[in-house]
C-alpha cells in the first residue's frame, strides 16, 4: 500500500473536468463588461482538474486510513466515543428537517419548532434546569456562553466578580475559557481520594468568587461526593455552580446537576446523546440554567403559545446571540431521537451499563497498570503508566502500541493530576468481548514494556503511518499546500 | 533518574529557577525537572516588556505535547528582557534549560516581595518528595 495519498493538487491533469457543461443559450458577455478590472483576481484560481472517478477514489482512499467508532473500539476518556445509531441520521436527513431554511417564518416550520421545544422539555428533565438554548456548537462553546451569563448575572446584581475557580483535575477547556471570558482562573487542589478539596475550596472562595466550574463526576471518574456541600459553600460566598457536562453519561436518570445545586449546565450532544463528534461533527454545546440566569440565555428561544410555537426575540436581558440562528440543528435531531428511541428506562441503562463496563474494564486492568485512586469509579477511570515509564516507555508509547492492536488509544496524559495518566472511558456501547481483547491488548503491551520497551517506543509498526514527530508537527506547522513549494 | 540542579541558583516549588544578576535585576527560567516533566515543548508565551509582576504572578505559559503550564514570577519586579529566541526555538528550553533556554529577566527591588527560594540542596530534597509522592 502507498505510505502517503496523493493530494488532490498533486493528482489529474491540466483541463480535465467532471463534468460538460451545456452549450450557451445567451449570448456571451466577455467579462471586461460584467467586472472592473479593479476587482478581478490577477493570478489562475489553482483549483485541482480532476475526473470524477479520481475525485470519488481520493475520498474513498482517505476513508480507509481512518479510526471511528464505526470502524473500532475508541476508549478516549473524557470524550464519550459511544456508537451513534444510524436512525439518528435517517431523521435528521428526513426533507422537512434538511430542506428547510433558518429564514423562514415561524408558521411553516411549526414542525422544526415544535422539535426544539420537545428537545429541551427531555434535556430539563434529565439536567433539572429550567431553560436551554441549542446555540452553542460546541462543549467549549457552551461554556464561554455559560459563563457569559454567569458575568451578566452578577453584573444585572450589581456585582463585578471577576473570579473562577477550577479543580486542578479539570478538563482543560474550563480554564481557558474562564481566562476566555475575562476572568482570573484560582486552581482548586484534589484531596487524597481525588475529589475537590473542601478545606482548600472555602480558603478560596470570596466575594470577588464569580463561580466554582465543575465537573460530576470528574475527570478521574470519582463522583464528587461533597457536592452538596461544595454548593452550598459557593452559594454562600455569593457565586454560581457552573457543571461541565462532558461527564453526564455516567448519571442520566439517577442524579441531576440541577438537584446538586448547579446554575448552569452545559451538554455535549455529541457525547452524552449520541451524535458523531471527533472529526465527524458538527457537535452541539446545548447550555441549561435555572430561572434566575434564564433571561440571560441568548435569543431568540422557542416558546409555545396560542397560535402555535414562534420564537421569542424579545428578550432585553439576553446576551444576545452566540450563533447564527439556532446553532447546529440538524445535531439536536439526532440527539432528540436518540432521546425518543431510548426513552427514560433506556437512558438509565445506558448510564448504569456505562459505569459497569468501566469497572469491569477496571478491574481487568489494575493488575497490569498502577490504579493511583483505587475505587469505585463511575463512567471512566484513570491509570497511570509510571512502571512502565522507569522501564522506558510511557503513556504516551503504550497509546501509539495500541494502533498496532487496532485500538483508538486512551486518552493520554490527563488528567494532570495523575503522573503518565491513561484515561480509559469504554461507553456502555461496547460488549464484554471487545472489553476482554482490549484488556488483552494492554496486557501485551505491557509484557512489551518489560522485555523490549525500545520496541514499544517504536510503535505502532503495523500502521500506513508510523510514529509521528508530534513536537515537531506543532513546532513547523505547515498545513496548505503551495504549487512553489510542493 | 537524576535532573541538573547548578549550584548557584535558587529555586521554587513550582521548579523555576531565579539568579541573581547583581545589577537589581535576576533572570528566571523552568527548572531540568520542570522541561523533562514536560517533554518536547512546543510553544512559549512570554510577558511584554515592562509588565509589572508580583511575587507569585503567571508569567509565562510553555506549552508540551503533553500539557500546558504557567510557569510564575518569583519576585515582585518589572519584565526589561524577555528571551526573543524561545518563541522560534522552544526546544532550547528542553536542550538548555539554565542557559540559551532562560525565560525572562526582571528588575527588581531592594527588599522586594520574593515566593520562598530554595537552595540546590533544598530543591533536591523537593523534587524527591514530588516523586515519592507520585509514587502512592
Amino acid at each position: 500500500m502507498r505510505k502517503t495519498q496523493k493530494l488532490l493538487f498533486e493528482s489529474g491533469r491540466p483541463g480535465r473536468r467532471g463534468v460538460s457543461l451545456p452549450a450557451l443559450d445567451v449570448s456571451a458577455r466577455p467579462l471586461e463588461e460584467l467586472l472592473p478590472q479593479a476587482f478581478r483576481r490577477q493570478l489562475p484560481l489553482g483549483l485541482p482538474e480532476l475526473s470524477e472517478p479520481e475525485v470519488v477514489r481520493h475520498y474513498t482512499a482517505l476513508s480507509t486510513r481512518n479510526h471511528g467508532v464505526d470502524s473500532g473500539f475508541y476508549p478516549l476518556g473524557s470524550c464519550t466515543m459511544k456508537y451513534n445509531p444510524k436512525v439518528n441520521e435517517e431523521a435528521a436527513a428526513l426533507p422537512g428537517f434538511a430542506l428547510v431554511h433558518p429564514c423562514q417564518e415561524d408558521e411553516t416550520v411549526q414542525g422544526i419548532l415544535e422539535l426544539l421545544y420537545e428537545a429541551e422539555q427531555y434535556l430539563k428533565e434529565i439536567t433539572g434546569m429550567d431553560r436551554i438554548t441549542f446555540q452553542p456548537v460546541a462543549g467549549a462553546h457552551g461554556e464561554l456562553t455559560g459563563l457569559m451569563m454567569i458575568q451578566a448575572y452578577h453584573r444585572w446584581h450589581g456585582q463585578n466578580r471577576d473570579k473562577v475557580l477550577v479543580p486542578d483535575s479539570a478538563h482543560g477547556t474550563n480554564p481557558a475559557t474562564a481566562a476566555m471570558a475575562g476572568f482570573e482562573v484560582i486552581q482548586v487542589p484534589s484531596d487524597q481520594r481525588g475529589l475537590v478539596d473542601l478545606a482548600a475550596l472555602k480558603e478560596a472562595l470570596g466575594p470577588d468568587t464569580a463561580a466554582l466550574m465543575l465537573t460530576n463526576p470528574n475527570t478521574l471518574g470519582l463522583f464528587e461526593e461533597d457536592i452538596l456541600e461544595i454548593a452550598a459553600a459557593v452559594h454562600a460566598a455569593g457565586g454560581l455552580l457552573y457543571y461541565d457536562g462532558a461527564n453526564l453519561n455516567a448519571v442520566m436518570g439517577y442524579a441531576r446537576p440541577g438537584d446538586m445545586g448547579f446554575d448552569v449546565v452545559h451538554l455535549n450532544l455529541h457525547k452524552t446523546f449520541a451524535t458523531p463528534h471527533g472529526g465527524g461533527g458538527p457537535g452541539s454545546g446545548t447550555v441549561g440554567v435555572k430561572e434566575k440566569l434564564a433571561p440571560f440565555l441568548p435569543l431568540p428561544l422557542v416558546e409555545r403559545g396560542e397560535a402555535g410555537f414562534y420564537l421569542d426575540h424579545d428578550r432585553p436581558q439576553s446576551i444576545g446571540r452566540v450563533h447564527s440562528f439556532h446553532g447546529n440543528f440538524g445535531v439536536v435531531v439526532k440527539a432528540y431521537t436518540y432521546l425518543r428511541m431510548m426513552g427514560a428506562d433506556g437512558l438509565k441503562q445506558a448510564s448504569a451499563d456505562a459505569v459497569l463496563n468501566a469497572n469491569y474494564l477496571m478491574h481487568r486492568l489494575k493488575p497490569i497498570f498502577h490504579l493511583p485512586y483505587d475505587r469505585v469509579c463511575k463512567h471512566e477511570f484513570v491509570l497511570s503508566a509510571r512502571e512502565q515509564k522507569k522501564m522506558g516507555a510511557g503513556a504516551g508509547d503504550i497509546a501509539k502500541a495500541l494502533l498496532d492492536f487496532g485500538f483508538h488509544p486512551p486518552t493520554v496524559y490527563f488528567p494532570l493530576v495523575v503522573t503518565e495518566a491513561l484515561m480509559v472511558e469504554p461507553t456502555e456501547t461496547e460488549s464484554r468481548e471487545t472489553l476482554d481483547s482490549f484488556a488483552e491488548a494492554m496486557a501485551e503491551i505491557a509484557r512489551l514494556v518489560r522485555e523490549d520497551p525500545e520496541r514499544v517506543k517504536e510503535a505502532p509498526h503495523t500502521t500506513v503511518v508510523g510514529r509521528l514527530d508530534e513536537a515537531r508537527a506543532v513546532r513547523q506547522l505547515r498545513v496548505r499546500w503551495s504549487k512553489e513549494e510542493a | 533518574m537524576e535532573w541538573q540542579i547548578p549550584e548557584g541558583l535558587k529555586f521554587t516549588r513550582r521548579h523555576e529557577w531565579i539568579r541573581e544578576e547583581g545589577d537589581n535585576t535576576v533572570r528566571v527560567g523552568v527548572t531540568d525537572y520542570a522541561q523533562d516533566k514536560l517533554g518536547s515543548i512546543v510553544f512559549v508565551e512570554l510577558p511584554e516588556i515592562g509588565r509589572k509582576l508580583r511575587a507569585g504572578q503567571s508569567m509565562a505559559v510553555i506549552e508540551s505535547v503533553k500539557a500546558v503550564a504557567d510557569t510564575y514570577s518569583p519576585v515582585d519586579g518589572t519584565v526589561v528582557e524577555v528571551n526573543e529566541a524561545l518563541p522560534d526555538q522552544p526546544e532550547l528550553l528542553n536542550q538548555d534549560p539554565y542557559g540559551e533556554g532562560w525565560m525572562v529577566r526582571l528588575q527588581t527591588a531592594e527588599g522586594c516581595e520574593k515566593v520562598e527560594l530554595l537552595d540546590p540542596g533544598a530543591y533536591a530534597g523537593w523534587i524527591r518528595q514530588q516523586e515519592e509522592e507520585g509514587e502512592q
